[in-house]
């Protein structure tokens, strides 16, 4: 039999779920895809990650090459369909490409607006729609100045968001008074508009634009009461229209949207269309929940068991802006009958707002603390009669019934219809379900299987939990493969390692079966280091495989120069270590000469031809590397302690020189950084390190665990020990069991979560025979480790790295 | 004949042999306009790029090497030895120059 020949136009999020729905019950379909955008179908949600530098392009794509090969799609990229021949059933693309179809799908999505004031078609305006625009606001980025975006919904703000943390000015301009007016109430307007602003970005509300100014590319904005702002960038994201056209010049029912029935079929009964061009019921959609419901429906009539209908449902909002929480579902304007039950604490900056009709709960507004959210998203679904708990429905889930304010207990209480994945429309009782008849022990598996927090990701948390909840000890934390090269996630990565005795990258790669030839510039570090750490002294070190720092042991700047610290142990330096730095950086002309935030001296600017020079120089003032570039021991900060200070209890300085001459050369699984402070009031910052150290009068507090970059947690405490040299072996013993299990870049307190505070504390801390243990193979490791890279260089090692290999200019030759 | 002689001795330029490059990594070869990442694959084939990334200028010969691609140390663009492209969703080339080995001896070819 001939399969029927598909065709979508549009490659969007809609029909990309609609075709994974259509391939696990059909197979009848021979499916050609055109697409205006040059790509495979991605997760347009996610842009704002991508902007902000948190995601990568690749972490987002939905389907990447081999989807579309191994469904037999073909996929004309850049291939805008222009036309519908109804009666030939045809479409044909301005490339001049024709495919004829038995069913088309119209995924046109929708087209960002654009404000058509003067000067808005100048070079520097920018919708916020697709990759194409991200990357044309990271040029601008890159270059510097004021971006200034109009629309202050959820669009304009992640935008903001992302450009400031690009490094630009940033300015909102809204029209409305308050941000996000549709799906924030005022109150939570407000409390949205203090914290972006806490964060530099500049909002002015009731702020309409005039016009563009600028001769060949953007340079001011104009607003309507004359007021000009500077601008390098204008993003507009004041709303969206759904993409009609080719619908419409194909003489389908068009209204706002391409009208469809609740079968998602157009006014053409072998046309269907899916997505934020659908119109159904008078209505058009702007979230992926609604339209990935669309797909399921779409999918089912396409295959033929038409067991679907579309029906409408509120979506809640969240905005994806890094530490901003907030959730919104529902109606919140004031109308008859309405009641409101609001909860404000002005100290911690959170506001929550339920809005009941006839005892029933209609909208909810959330901002600081959202956990409560699918609760209440759950008695607005179900319309379930709130009156016995009145009194305590503002107060959240925790404090209905007594519970315990646990998360597990949290969702333990949700019921099995409480929707878990907003995006996706899944349910508790789906995921449980799931888990348990599949046998999935992943988050990727899960993922997988129900696609629960697979779009924009903001339930994994609620997730994950359920996953602990259903399956306890059996859940496996370490889920996905440790790049596109294998299946294998890093832990059993690690375990076979040890367990078939593999010994170098090739005999892991061919031994394990890796997919590529020769892995990718994300496994080979990783199998690197975990071939260091568990053959110390027979492993030889895979220059080739470590990132450029490590092999050159120095950090790579931004114009090819390079960064050299040199180790100050504990902090401690002298005048003759200040002499010759200041040497070196007089004699190599270094541009800049920083003190760092880890207690030592940084010389930037360093040309990688001059780096063996200056380390010989540093080397003959006695100083090693500091090893700032390495996944491995970077600094103790130490504070003053008995030395000189009035409430120092400990010589917390020579302890930490004494850690630090113990670990220093040591690789980990990321960067491992200590402190050692003299007394609880904490000068040395040891309670947001690694693994830091407070001494009491009584002895030393050792604690770990703590980070203070991307992520800012307290630490949590090991144990307490009386000696100096208990001090050292313990700390010994806990950054070798770090070594031997954590995941490459796995900090230190992500490890720490994943296997258990508990648990490392009878390992290495309950049982002294393990703690020793652990400490001599630390020590047995650094007696290969303790060679400074740079002295080895300086000496002639890898001297390639440093030299160019020829010079073909006679000018330039005597130069060099 | 002159001419022509004169001409292949600048085409084709003796910058080393392939036992100056380690295997899956570059060595960098300069002249008078810009500086070239002279690349050694796994299985001793050897290319040769322009050292400026596509994407913001990135010594590529400070990359990993990995099948017939260097990742940039940058910001990880995925570029092919082959021919300077840019891997995957990410647009744009570098400069890439002919190569030929003799023996063990390397000739690049800069005029090209
Ligand atoms: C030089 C320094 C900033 C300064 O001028 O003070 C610095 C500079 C860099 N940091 Fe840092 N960090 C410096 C102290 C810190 C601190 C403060 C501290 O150590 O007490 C932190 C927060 C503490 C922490 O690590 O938890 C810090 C958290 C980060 C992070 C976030 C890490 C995380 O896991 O959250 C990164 C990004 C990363 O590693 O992926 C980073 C990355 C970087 C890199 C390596 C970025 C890069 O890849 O090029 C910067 C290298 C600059 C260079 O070439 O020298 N740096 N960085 C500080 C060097 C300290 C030293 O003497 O070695
Ligand atoms: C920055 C950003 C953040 C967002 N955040 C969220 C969020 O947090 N939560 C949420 O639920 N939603 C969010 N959205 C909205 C969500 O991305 C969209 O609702 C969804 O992508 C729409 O899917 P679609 O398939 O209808 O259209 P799209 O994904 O827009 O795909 C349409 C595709 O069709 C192509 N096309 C158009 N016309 C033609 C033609 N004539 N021929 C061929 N191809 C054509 C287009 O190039 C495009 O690739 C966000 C959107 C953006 C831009
Ligand atoms: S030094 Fe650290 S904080 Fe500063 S720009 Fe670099 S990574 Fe960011
Ligand atoms: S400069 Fe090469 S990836 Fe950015």
């Amino acid at each position: 039999m001939t399969k029927q020949r598909l065709v979508i136009i549009g490659n969007g999020m809609a029909p990309g779920r609609m075709l994974e729905h259509l391939f696990e019950t059909s197979t009848d379909y021979d499916v050609t895809i055109f697409n205006a955008e040059p790509r495979v179908n991605y997760d347009r949600i996610m842009l704002s990650p991508v902007l902000s530098g948190e995601k990568t392009y690749e972490d987002i794509i939905i389907h990447g090459d081999a989807w579309y090969e191994d469904h037999g799609i073909t996929l004309h990229r850049g291939e805008k369909v222009t036309h519908i021949d109804r009666e030939a059933k045809t479409v044909t693309s301005e490339g001049g490409i024709t495919a004829p179809y038995d069913k088309l799908v119209i995924a046109t999505g929708s087209n960002p607006f654009i404000i058509p004031c003067p000067g808005h078609d100048l070079p520097g305006v920018l919708a916020y729609r697709d990759l194409n625009d991200v990357d044309g606001m990271l040029a601008a980025a890159e270059k510097g100045g004021r971006a200034v975006v109009i629309g202050g919904g959820l669009l304009g703000l992640e935008a903001a968001a992302g450009l400031k943390m690009r490094g630009m000015d940033v300015t909102v301009l809204h029209l409305m008074p308050t941000l996000m007016e549709r799906q924030l109430d005022p109150a939570a307007g407000y409390l949205l508009q203090k914290e972006l602003e806490a964060r530099g970005i500049d909002i002015r509300c009731g702020a309409n634009t005039k016009a563009i100014h600028g001769k060949d590319a953007v340079e001011a904005i104009e607003l309507d009461d004359g007021t000009m702002i500077d601008a390098t960038l204008v993003v507009m994201a004041v709303g969206i229209r759904p993409n009609v056209a080719v619908a419409q010049e194909a003489g389908l029912t068009v209204n706002r949207g391409i009208v469809a029935d609740a079968s998602l079929r157009t006014s053409d009964p072998d046309i269907f269309t899916v997505g934020e061009c659908a119109e159904v019921d008078g209505r058009v959609y702007g979230l992926v929940a609604p339209l990935y419901q669309m797909a399921r429906v779409a999918a089912s009539h396409l295959c033929g068991t038409c067991d679907k209908e579309f029906m409408h449902s509120e979506t809640p909002t969240k905005l994806k802006v890094t530490g901003v929480n907030l959730y919104s579902v529902g109606e919140f304007g004031d109308g008859p009958g309405m009641e409101d039950v609001v909860l404000r604490d002005a100290a911690k900056g959170t506001y929550r707002r339920v809005i009941l009709r006839d005892n029933k709960v209609i909208g909810a507004v959330l901002y600081g603390d959202t956990a409560d959210g699918a609760w209440y998203n759950e008695m607005l679904k179900s319309g379930q009669d709130v009156s016995e708990m009145r009194e305590t429905l503002i107060f959240g889930q925790n404090y209905q019934g007594g519970g315990a304010v646990n998360p597990l207990a949290a969702v333990a209480n949700l019921a099995d219809d409480a929707e878990i994945c907003g995006c996706n429309g899944i349910c508790k009782g789906d995921i449980v379900n799931a888990i348990t008849a599949k046998g999935l022990t992943s988050l990727g598996d899960v993922r997988a299987h129900t696609k629960a927090s697979a779009s924009c990701g903001t339930c994994t948390g609620l997730v994950e939990n359920l996953m602990a909840l259903t399956l306890g000890d059996a859940m496996s934390k370490a889920p996905e493969g440790m790049c596109g090269c294998t299946t294998l996630g890093h832990g059993d990565v690690r375990r076979l390692i040890k367990a078939k005795g593999l010994k170098s990258i090739p005999a892991i790669m061919q031994e394990l079966e890796w997919t590529t030839a020769e892995g990718c510039a994300k496994c080979r570090p990783a199998l690197n280091y975990y071939l260091v750490a568990d053959w110390p002294g027979e492993y030889k070190d895979d220059q080739q495989s470590r990132f450029i720092n490590e092999r050159v042991h120095a950090n790579i700047q931004k114009d090819g120069t390079y960064s050299v610290v040199p180790r100050m142990f504990g902090g401690m330096t002298t005048p003759d270590e200040l002499r010759a730095i200041a040497d070196v950086a007089d004699k190599y002309d270094i541009p800049s000469v920083k003190v760092t935030g880890g207690q030592r001296i940084d010389l930037l600017g360093v040309k990688k031809e001059d780096l063996i020079p200056v380390w010989a120089d540093l080397n003959k003032a006695g100083m090693i590397s500091g090893a700032a570039y390495s996944k491995g021991l970077r600094t103790v900060k130490t504070c003053v302690g008995t030395d000189w200070c009035r409430f120092g209890t400990q010589d917390s300085t020579g302890l930490g020189i004494k850690l630090e001459k113990y670990l220093w050369g040591s690789w980990a699984p990321a960067k491992l950084k200590l402190a050692v402070t003299g007394c609880p009031r904490n000068c040395a910052e040891a309670t947001c390190k690694d693994i830091g150290v407070i001494c009491v009068d009584s002895g030393y507090e050792i604690v770990y665990g703590g980070a203070a970059g991307l992520h800012i947690q307290g630490t949590t405490m090991l144990g307490k020990v009386a000696t100096e040299e208990e001090v050292i072996e313990t700390i010994g013993a806990l950054t070798q069991y770090y070594r031997e299990t954590g995941f490459y870049l796995e900090r230190i307190y992500k490890w720490a979560d994943r296997i258990g505070y508990d648990h490392i504390r009878d390992v290495i801390f309950d049982d002294l025979d393990a703690r020793k243990a652990f400490a001599d193979r630390f020590a047995y490791s650094q007696t290969f480790a303790q060679i400074d890279p740079w002295a080895e260089r300086v000496a002639g090692a890898e001297s390639h790295e440093f030299k160019p290999m020829a010079v073909l200019d006679a000018a330039l030759e005597a130069a060099e | 004949m002159n001419v022509a002689l004169a001409e292949t001795d600048l085409t084709w330029r003796h910058v080393g042999t392939i036992d100056d490059i380690p295997r899956q990594g570059a060595r960098c070869v300069k002249n008078a306009e810009m500086t070239i990442a002279v690349f050694r694959t796994s299985d001793d084939r050897v290319f040769a790029l322009e050292d400026k990334c596509p994407h913001k200028a990135g010594p590529l010969s400070n990359g990993i090497v990995h099948g017939g691609c260097v990742t940039c140390p940058l910001h990880n663009w995925v570029i092919s030895l082959e021919d300077g492209t840019a891997q995957g969703a990410d647009e744009g080339a570098t400069a890439s120059f002919p190569v030929r080995l003799e023996g063990r001896d390397i000739y690049l070819n800069l005029s090209a």
